[in-house]
């Protein structure tokens, strides 16, 4: 019985804090933030060269070979910075969908390339209502001998600008089970036809798009998975990015229970720091309870879906629901724990603010996820 | 990271699952069916039922699991005492009593006490022949436990100890209890408490039950008049007791026994959800109801990977942190939550007690429902719980309250 990090992981998070806090200093956020790729190509080589692209592909593949609990650490770390980059978008969703049930051919082109750096991937998937239901994809694939013609508008799309590929999850047949006749298509982002207009967003350091597809061709043997099979392997990919976002989030927090705590500490009212009163530090406690908390949903659904548990979906749920609601509310108290500074622009406050409503509404808010365990209980 | 039990482990489970299977045979049948009306909670009959249970699972050597033989324990592991709760609690089986005494007052003992005291005192804990009780608190030092005034006057070989302490568990039926006393009243408050073990039965000691707002008596005033408290039962040097009383100890910090109970309550919820129906469709197709039974499912798993993190912790030697302060916080406001959650799915039906022939499972909901308003006071408020956290957690300066 052991719950907690091995000597090697504790390695691999103190030298991804050391590298990101050297890199990801605040005036590359805020340079980011007005940029509309919204990532650093120098920095992506940097991590590249760290191996941190290919982390959990297998070394065949170019990667290194590590497990899925190693990655979450990885999106532990930044998220604690605000990591303005394409890696849960290459990585979780590309990566992951290709590494999950891609073609041995596809692996073997692309996996390579995402850990050289070379490759940048997105997942376009959500439509015009927005929600991860099979009901909602409705954009057309149509055969057309050995391609597929693609016609349709994807939104929320992460990342699309930057991508070098985008799999696109495509309405191939329509029967009573919306879950049938879904299938995914790696499509060359360059591909005439295929156009990503930023989206204003709340959330500045991750881009989203809408993307248009106007007779896209994409041949066949760039189908993922089975044909009209893509919504199974869509489920395995979004219960990995949801993992992966709670310890986006986890990390989130606790760098801003950080700041808030060091300011309550600096920061004097009435001849004394805040921080000694106790309206102050029961928020404080609070806010660090509800991170614990979160840190043992996220750590527990981390290993579930590291081990492939029977139970991996549920577990995720839970934790994707409980960070969620612990990123907000701790946000919400740095907030008003800084006053009138937290609500500034130049404060870094409203970024984590942003970030934690943006990582709660993507692949499921807490509603969606509680009401999806309320059916596991039956 | 490793979730599995060794195979010695495993073992002793088996050995707990079978002895449980063969035992609890014996129970009664109130025991298992809530529809059969039991002894009342503060009556001399549940009393000895909980002596009986704790004899069989004392013969048995489930109770003192990790005490050392010498003393009467089992010799075992943290993670064999893990398993036991964990499989009482999943068998909804009754535990041992003398909680105080085997958790606290016999650690302390254990750890700070004389040889000749561990004799004495340590398996007559165990066996529960001996039934302790805490005298820390009283009507001016709760939350300021400090502030204690109960006197004790060095009178050469022994104490003579006037004052009262308040909210005493179970003390109208103890036969021994820890307290604190002031010893130097010149002192700084922490600096001047010595830690002393009273005979509940000599001359001067008046127990008086206090009613709770359930009806029931568990705790009681103690009021100690000229007590004559010999040096042979003072437990460290004299003026540490502060330090005595706060250091204790290798508690099993998980609380994995609590978590599965928790656990029981939300499979309780579930089922009372799914029976009360409002305008002919049961509750548990109730959206609204849903989400929050799915919410309180996620708050055990919650409270059940807080408790391996700070078990991982204590396996591995590290001190206690405020991890195991923000699990105990978490499970006893989710408690509040949860049997509030129970009175709402009842409807008017909440309203009614134990003693009306209508009231579900004869009113143990509504017990419990109010008995849950003391589980964010007793062993320290929350509050306090979250002025811990804040200062040794976090670091927040001290300050007046």
């Amino acid at each position: 019985m052991d719950f907690g990090l091995t000597e090697e992981q504790e390695m691999l998070k103190t030298s991804a804090r050391d590298f990101l806090e050297k890199e990801c200093p605040r005036a590359h956020i805020r340079a980011m933030m007005e940029n509309e790729l919204g990532y650093s190509s120098d920095l992506w080589k940097k991590m590249a060269d760290l191996g941190w692209l290919g982390l959990v592909f297998p070394e065949e593949y170019g990667g290194a070979g590590m497990r899925f609990r190693d990655l979450t650490i990885l999106c532990e770390e930044m998220g604690r910075v605000l990591l303005p980059s394409p890696f849960m978008s290459t990585v979780l969703l590309g990566g992951m969908a290709l590494l999950t049930a891609g073609t041995e051919e596809q692996k073997k082109e692309f996996l390579p390339r995402i850990a050289s750096g070379d490759a940048i991937f997105t997942l376009a998937v959500l439509e015009e209502d927005g929600d991860f239901w099979p009901e909602g994809i409705q954009l057309k694939a149509v055969s057309r001998g050995d391609e597929y013609v693609i016609n349709g508008t994807k939104s929320f799309v992460w990342d699309a600008k930057a991508a070098d590929y985008i799999l696109c999850a495509a309405r191939t047949k329509r029967t009573a089970n919306p879950e049938e006749g879904i299938t995914l298509f790696i499509v060359d982002a360059k591909e005439w036809g295929v156009y990503a207009s930023p989206l204003k967003n709340m959330d500045l350091l991750r881009k989203q798009f809408e993307v248009t597809f106007t007779n896209v061709p994409v041949p066949n043997k760039n189908i993922v998975g089975e044909l009209h099979q893509g919504w199974p392997v869509l489920q395995q990919v979004a219960l990995k990015a949801a993992a992966a976002l709670c310890a986006e989030m986890v990390g989130g927090g606790e760098k801003v229970l950080e700041i808030t705590v060091s300011y309550a500490k600096e920061r004097i009212a009435f001849g004394v720091p805040i921080g000694s009163f106790q309206v102050i530090k029961h928020k404080c406690a609070d806010m660090f309870g509800a991170l614990e908390y979160a840190r043992s949903l996220m750590e527990w659904a981390a290993l579930s879906v590291d081990e492939d548990a029977s139970n991996a979906a549920v577990a995720v749920s839970m934790a994707k629901a409980y960070c969620g609601d612990a990123y907000k509310k701790v946000c919400d108290e740095g907030i008003q724990i800084h006053g009138g500074i937290g609500f500034t622009w130049d404060h870094d406050m409203h970024l984590y603010f942003k970030r934690a409503r943006s990582a709660d509404t993507a692949f499921g808010d807490g509603n969606y996820h509680r009401e999806l365990i309320a059916q596991s209980l039956g | 990271m490793d979730f599995s039990y060794s195979p010695k482990e495993e073992a002793f489970r088996k050995e707990i699952k079978d002895w449980l299977a063969e035992n609890m045979k014996e129970l009664p049948r109130w025991w298992f069916d809530p529809n059969v009306l039991g002894p009342d909670l503060d009556s001399p009959e549940m009393h000895q039922f909980n002596l009986w249970w704790h004899k069989k699972l004392y013969n048995a050597g489930f109770v003192g699991i990790n005490w050392p033989k010498e003393y009467g324990g089992r010799g075992a592991t943290l993670l064999e005492q893990v398993v036991f709760s964990e499989e009482l609690a999943k068998h909804r089986a009754p535990g041992p009593t003398n909680g105080l005494g085997i958790g606290w007052c016999g650690p302390t003992i254990m750890s700070y006490g004389t040889e000749e005291q561990k004799k004495r005192f340590l398996p007559k804990i165990l066996t529960a022949e001996e039934i302790w009780c805490q005298g820390f608190s009283e009507p001016e030092a709760g939350s300021d436990l400090a502030n204690i005034k109960t006197r004790a006057v060095d009178q050469g070989d022994h104490y003579i100890v006037n004052g009262q302490k308040v909210w005493t568990s179970g003390g109208h039926y103890s036969d021994w209890a820890v307290l604190m006393v002031r010893t130097d009243p010149n002192a700084p408050k922490h600096r001047g408490i010595t830690y002393l073990l009273l005979d509940m039965h000599a001359p001067g000691v008046t127990v008086r039950p206090l009613r709770q707002m359930t009806g029931h008596s568990e705790f009681n005033e103690v009021f100690l008049d000229n007590v004559k408290i010999s040096k042979s039962l003072q437990v460290g040097e004299t003026n540490r007791g502060w330090y005595i009383a706060m250091g204790t100890l290798e508690f099993e910090r998980s609380g994995i026994g609590a978590t599965v109970m928790r656990e029981n309550v939300v499979k309780d919820l579930i089922k009372l959800a799914r029976e009360m129906k409002r305008n002919g469709e049961p509750l548990s197709k109730d959206p609204v109801i849903r989400q929050k039974i799915a919410q309180f499912y996620i708050d055990v798993n919650v409270l059940k990977y807080t408790g391996f993190r700070a078990l991982t912790g204590q396996l591995r030697g590290e001190r206690p942190g405020p991890e195991t302060l923000v699990g105990n916080l978490f499970g006893v406001e989710l408690n509040q939550r949860l049997q509030d959650f129970a009175m709402h799915l009842q409807g008017p039906y909440s309203r009614l007690v134990r003693g009306s022939k209508y009231a579900i499972e004869h009113g143990d909901w509504q017990y419990r429902f109010l008995r849950s308003r003391g589980n964010t006071i007793e062993t320290g408020t929350s509050e306090i719980k979250r002025n811990l956290i804040a200062e040794r957690g976090l670091g927040l300066p001290r300050s007046g309250r």
